[in-house]
């Protein structure tokens, strides 16, 4: 699904954010990306979600070298991939419908799939009453949902999400984390970013752990007993 | 639900956008500006070709009243005038005209007065042509034959209107082509100040795997509507500017200016001015768009 080789990342002519970053993530696999503030988390999603070239190193996604796809075929990759903002980035004059109906239109979906698919989903994450409703008149809760909703209308195989549960409780946190379970078991593959240690001790999953741009891997026991 | 479809809102909220009124009337001045100037080429042209046809292939001999009383009589010298223009190579018919004739043609400078018999009035002699005819030798031998005839064979009238002609063609060609350019830079700036303020939007439909075509598109329905929209306010005041124009020359007593009227087709052509615009708007919105989007990754 995707390997990293020695990928380093650099911005202008800062030194390395992410240096010597090697990892491989198996098709329908589950990872948390856990470290502290400024430890890359966001940077390496970014090269996950192809908002970046690495300065250096080998990236493979979808068992392509992204060094080798060309610009024009980017867009097809991305559509693959579901991003779950940190900001949620909803469109503030859509409504939740609309905006979860984006990557449907994008691909050239019908009318009448996008509505289907996309009020199914908005009830499937318990939105169903807000289907017209604008972000702006969303509790912050209901528009990660919209995000989530968005972020898998399409049916991605690779679903990236940064600081996902940052800014809902614990209590919606914990929903959402089941939300992504269930896409987890659909055949998703799932990276989640977060520093939420105490929501991610309830899941056995391995971790992406980032240490000042460096990269550890823990084992999904290790991690469920440290 | 059916009104999701019905609505289909754009992606980006450009329509909110400052420039969207903007736009709007800087193209409906463009679209103004642009369709009198084609309307005056179009006149200018239908009238020198009226001008044109009417004068080539033709030649006028003026035979002026000669004071003293030594010259033969007017009728005489232009008898003697018809004679050697019919019996000259090239030429197909002669034929003089009258008296009456004459003071019709003056009287748009001379008013009523042009009919008075004892104004020394010129004979003029209409001449048509089918082939080429030697003109300074029959100017030569009308002297001799009728003293005080002077050959006219329109060149330097001709030569002055296709010059006149041209120089309207090209001037409103310049002027429809500033105007075209002023409107590209319009849209230009429109698009750059869109494409700012929603740098957010852009990038997020980019990484979401939007094709820059898809977010072209947005670019391009948006400024083809304003555009249309302008347009067909600025074809609005132009067609009522002709009208009032046409409307005024209808009244001038004199015929000092010939009809200032389009043929079907021309106002049809016209017509066609705010879909150019249209056209070069959504042209250059592309252009602009996937320009600057070529530098996302």
């Amino acid at each position: 699904m995707i390997r990293f080789e020695n990928v380093g990342l650099r911005y202008g002519i800062e030194s390395e954010v992410l240096r010597d970053i090697s990892f491989t993530l198996n098709p329908g696999s589950f990872h948390f990306m856990t470290g502290a503030s400024g430890a890359g988390k966001s940077s390496l999603l970014k090269l996950m979600y192809l908002a970046h070239r690495p300065s250096r190193g080998l990236i493979t996604l979808f068992g392509r070298d992204m060094a080798r796809v060309t610009r024009p075929e980017l867009p097809e990759l991305r559509r693959q991939i579901g991003v779950v903002f940190q900001d949620f980035a909803l469109l503030d004059h859509l409504s939740a419908l609309d905006n979860v109906a984006l990557p449907l239109r994008m691909a050239g979906a019908s009318d009448a799939d996008m509505v289907e698919h996309c009020t199914e989903i908005l009830r499937w994450v318990g939105l169903g009453s807000h289907l017209h409703a604008k972000p702006s008149t969303l509790s912050g809760g209901q528009q990660q949902r919209v995000a989530i909703a968005r972020s898998v209308i399409n049916r991605p195989r690779l679903l990236l999400a940064d600081e996902p549960t940052g800014n809902v409780d614990d209590g919606i946190g914990m929903r959402l984390l089941y939300l992504f379970e269930e896409l987890h078991k659909l055949g998703t593959t799932v990276v989640i970013a977060t520093h939420n240690e105490a929501l991610i001790r309830r899941f056995n999953h391995p971790h992406l752990h980032l240490d000042n741009g460096r990269l550890h891997v823990v084992p999904a026991q290790t991690a469920r007993g440290g | 639900m059916a009104l999701f479809l019905l609505s289909r809102p754009s992606d980006l909220p450009l329509a909110r956008d400052p420039s969207a009124r903007f736009l709007v009337w800087i193209t409906a001045l463009m679209v103004f500006l642009a369709t009198l100037a084609l309307a005056g080429a179009m006149m200018v042209s239908e009238m020198a070709q009226r001008w044109d046809s009417g004068l080539a292939g033709g030649l006028t001999v003026q035979i002026a009243p000669l004071p003293g009383g030594g010259a033969a009589p007017l009728d005489e010298r232009v008898e003697a005038a018809l004679t050697v223009l019919r019996s000259s190579p090239g030429v197909k018919t002669a034929r003089a005209l009258t008296s009456a004739d004459t003071a019709r043609l003056l009287e748009p400078w001379l008013g009523p007065e042009a009919a008075d018999p004892l104004l020394p009035m010129p004979r003029l002699i209409d001449v048509t042509t089918d082939g080429p005819v030697d003109v300074p030798g029959l100017a030569q031998h009308l002297k001799s034959a009728a003293p005080g005839a002077i050959l006219d064979d329109h060149a330097v009238w001709l030569a002055d209107l296709r010059s006149f002609t041209g120089a309207v063609h090209l001037a409103a060609l310049g002027l429809v082509g500033l105007i075209g350019g002023a409107g590209v830079m319009s849209v230009i700036f429109s698009v750059r100040a869109g494409l700012a303020i929603h740098r957010h939007v852009v990038e997020l439909l980019h990484l979401m795997g939007a094709t820059d075509r898809y977010i072209a598109r947005q670019f391009e329905r948006h400024v083809v509507g304003l555009s249309l929209r302008g347009g067909m306010v600025g074809l609005a005041l132009a067609l009522a500017t002709l009208a009032g124009v046409h409307h005024a020359s209808r009244g001038l007593r004199a015929s000092l200016l010939p009809d200032l009227t389009l043929a079907p087709w021309q106002w049809a052509a016209l017509a066609l001015v705010p879909l150019a615009a249209a056209l070069l708007a959504l042209a250059t919105a592309r252009w602009t768009v996937l320009r600057r989007l070529e530098s996302l990754p």
